[in-house]
């Protein structure tokens, strides 16, 4: 496949090249050994293993000409990199697309030399080929290493700067093509199903924002309160009959009752203690979800909850005799594509009203309160705030818009089950959150699009997902500690003095 | 009383799992602070590659169980821990000092991604392995019930006593568990007096996957089915149990192990089966309410 990366007649330094490529290929080869090298395999009467020790063997010689290629940048050589990176990029791109030039026998010959034989994992190989030919010819081109980290940190420290910045005009543009979607003619069912999807937990990513991101307090547990506006929504609607618009300020106020109760006794507790208890309480509310049939139907979910409608006008082609439906009154012919883009409308104005409440509210005596616990408890308990009330105040409200998400899930599937508020989900909101950097409001958007849209439109990738979601939360992490648009702007600025100002008294004798 | 004698043994053995597994996470937190959220997932894995052993060995046609067990015991403990030390290298040492919430993020994106990985790779369905020990003592017999002592179990808790004692040795004798409770008290103060701190740090995560994989073969014999999901709730009650016992301490993490196993095993005969796990986060949170430092553990003074 690729070629040698061996040290001809310049000064390489030989030896630690092949130390740090030869310890990583070893590392890469005891890791792959055991639970790549066999697999179990069900078979009648119990299990039964088989080998693979190509792909071993394939994983530990790209990781050896990974970490020589690494090695070589940092040594100053990015000539030998690029010129073995781009033809290998160049012959497994050739490679992918094989069937479109040969015939398709020579096509299933070449494929065998594709280094995997899972398709997935050899684009990665590609694209990972592909990025080290374009390091090295940047590194080329600036004739020297790459950006340190400090640089590094420094840059994107400056782009989050800048989109905060310019969030002042990518706000409404952003807005504005969300106010449009559903009328552009890309915007087919599965586009919109997408979207609502991404605007769920954006709206999600912003409640919890003032949890974490305000407040400060990590939450680990914020699907407890998603699931709480869901139950409540559908149980209020199957005992007592009522429409989802009379159901959702009680599933918000449930939701944050349930946050004041749980939150009493716990916040108390320092960072990653908080996290843990919350998340206990996460899978607590999840356990008793699924054990208390009688009143939630245990693992069999309750269904038939209603669809929300506009202004009582619901979206139904045949409704029961006397009711009028949106369709007829308006005089439309009847699509169900209508019914999808309310919703979409509907989320929409939800995830946009806990925006402008966390804006305004970060401008409130208690939004500071929030902030100033965030950044020093004891200096706060000493300027006299009483940092219970205040986080109470924070995980309560945050509680609230958990539960109008839930309650707003509930109504658009139409069926809930505790299998949907597992940890899982918890994870991923709190990821949505960190990655966009803390308290960053148009970052949660950034990395809801990237988190949750992404994935779902690469849906062939199904079985990858949670992989490639599990690596990303680590890689981003790894990458840029503060989340990807973090730049935390003061948000009170001291007066500028004019220059002709008299000085202060005493100063100016 | 044979039903109480019963759930104690059981409870026992549950026990020593946790414990097990507690004791990562109690020897990471007091060295570098952060919970290694990912640490269930090594105990998961030290189970996948136990099960993949015995199969191995099974082909191989050996079949006399000590030896057996032994080199099952010799690989996971050998093996598993490759993957304590890569999980520490890759995705925590580049975030020393960095916020605390984003080790913590790290810990869970690895937790999500080992799992996803071992499913892709093993399959989600849930793999079965034949009992290996079976059999056991019966004592205190009445007309209708009778108390198991099964060779499993006793097997078990002498496994888990060795494992423990040299453990012990291995922190209280070596200089490489000098160099770790020195970090544990001042990591900068450490690297001063010329510990390595890399590798003290390292060190202490390929000990803690080692009892990790040892209590992975321990599950997979006791229950005789794993699936890649296992590491979760172990880890959660694994870190309730380090809570319990007052995080950072060592004894306290074995005897809040055993305690959490006890409560499960009693909980689940006298009460119900269902809420077993509420009955183990409820303790995770009664003790952090009354005593945030656990049985066992230190106070944590908070200066200004």
């Amino acid at each position: 496949m690729a070629g040698e990366t061996s040290a001809d007649h310049t000064p390489i330094d030989a030896q630690e090249l092949f130390k740090e490529a030869g310890a990583t290929a070893l590392v890469v080869f005891a890791l792959c050994f055991s639970l790549v090298g066999f697999k179990t395999e069900d078979v009648p009467g119990g299990l039964d293993i088989i080998t693979r020790f190509d792909d071993v063997l394939v994983a530990t010689a790209l990781a050896f000409i990974g970490r020589a290629a690494l090695v070589l940048l940092r040594q100053g050589y990015p000539l030998p990199v690029l010129a073995t990176a781009l033809p290998v990029t160049i012959l497994l791109i050739v490679l992918h697309f094989s069937d479109a030039v040969f015939s398709t026998d020579t096509a299933a010959v070449l494929k065998r030399f594709l280094p995997f034989g899972a398709p997935v994992i050899d684009w990665l190989v590609t694209i990972l080929a592909a990025v080290f030919a374009i390091r090295a010819a940047i590194a080329r081109q600036r004739a020297g290493s790459t950006m340190t980290t400090e640089e590094r940190e420094k840059a994107m420290d400056r782009i989050g700067a800048r989109v905060q910045r310019a969030a002042r005009i990518l706000g409404p543009l952003i807005l504005g093509f969300a106010i449009i979607l559903p009328f552009l003619p890309m915007a087919d069912r599965r586009i919109l199903d997408i979207a609502i999807l991404v605007v769920t937990y954006i709206m999600l990513g912003w409640g919890l924002n003032i949890v974490v991101g305000l407040a400060g307090l990590l939450d680990l547990g914020y699907v407890a309160f998603y699931a709480v506006g869901a139950y409540s929504y559908a149980l209020l609607a199957q005992h007592y009959d009522l429409g989802f618009w009379v159901c959702l300020p009680f599933a918000g106020l449930m939701a944050a009752t349930a946050g004041i109760i749980l939150g009493f006794p716990v916040l108390r507790l320092r960072g990653d203690y908080l996290a843990i208890v919350t998340l206990g309480f996460g899978e607590m509310i999840r356990i008793i979800l699924l054990n208390w049939y009688e009143f939630t139907k245990g693992p069999d979910g309750l269904s038939g909850i209603p669809r929300p409608t506009f202004f009582g006008l619901p979206f139904t082609r045949s409704p029961p005799e006397g009711v009028e439906t949106f369709h007829s009154f308006f005089n439309l012919a009847y699509s169900p594509t209508d019914r999808i883009i309310f919703l979409y409308y509907v989320i929409l104005v939800m995830a946009l009203a806990t925006n402008l409440f966390t804006l305004r509210i970060r401008k409130l005596p208690v939004g500071r309160a929030w902030e100033a616990l965030r950044e020093d408890e004891i200096a706060c308990r000493s300027l006299g705030i009483n940092p219970r009330n205040t986080k109470l105040t924070a995980f309560s409200i945050g509680a609230m818009f958990g539960g109008f998400g839930g309650s707003f899930f509930a109504t658009r599937q139409g069926f809930i089950s505790p299998e949907s508020f597992t940890f899982i989900e918890s994870a991923v909101i709190l990821a949505i959150v960190v990655l966009g950097g803390m308290g960053s409001q148009i970052g949660v958007v950034f990395a809801a699009i990237l988190l949750i849209g992404l994935p779902e439109i690469f849906r062939e990738l199904h079985q990858y997902r949670m992989l490639a979601f599990g690596a990303a939360m680590v890689l981003i992490m790894v990458w840029r500690p503060q989340g990807l648009l973090a730049h935390r702007e003061p948000t009170l600025h001291l007066p500028e003095r004019p220059p002709d100002a008299p000085r202060v008294a005493g100063a100016a004798k | 009383m044979e039903y109480f004698t019963q759930q104690l043994i059981n409870g026992l053995t549950l026990g020593a799992i946790y414990g097990m597994i507690a004791i990562g996470y109690t020897m990471v937190y007091g060295i570098i602070g952060m919970i290694n959220f990912a640490h269930g997932e090594i105990f998961m894995i030290g189970a996948f590659i136990s099960i993949i052993a015995f199969l191995l060995l099974g082909t191989l046609g050996v079949t006399w169980v000590p030896l057996a067990l032994l080199i099952v015991l010799l690989v996971a403990m050998v093996l598993t821990p490759i993957y304590g030390w890569a999980l520490e290298r890759v995705a925590y040492r580049p975030l020393r000092g960095s916020p605390r919430l984003a080790a913590l993020i790290t810990a869970i994106g690895m937790s999500i991604f080992l799992q996803n990985y071992v499913q892709l790779l093993q399959g989600a369905r849930v793999k079965p392995l034949q009992p290996v020990i079976s059999g056991g003592f019966e004592f205190m017999r009445t007309e209708n019930f009778s108390v198991v002592l099964s060779y499993l179990q006793i097997l078990i808790i002498v496994l888990t006593v060795i494992l423990m004692a040299v453990f012990t040795l291995l922190i209280n004798r070596t200089s490489m568990g000098r160099a770790q409770r020195a970090c544990e008290q001042d990591l900068g103060m450490a690297s001063l007096v010329g510990v390595n701190v890399d590798r003290t740090i390292s060190f202490t995560f390929v000990v803690g996957a080692t009892l990790a994989s040892f209590a992975g073969l321990v599950f997979l014999l006791n229950y005789g089915v794993i699936d890649f999901y296992i590491g979760f709730l172990a880890g959660i009650k694994a870190f309730t149990a380090a809570v319990l016992g007052g995080i950072g301490s060592l004894p306290g993490a074995m005897l809040g192990g055993i305690l959490i196993g006890l409560i499960e095993a009693f909980w689940s005969a006298y009460f119900t089966v269902e809420y077993k796990d509420v009955a183990a986060y409820s303790i995770l949170v009664l003790v952090l309410i009354f005593r945030p430092t656990g049985l066992l553990g230190k106070p944590d003074i908070e200066k200004v």
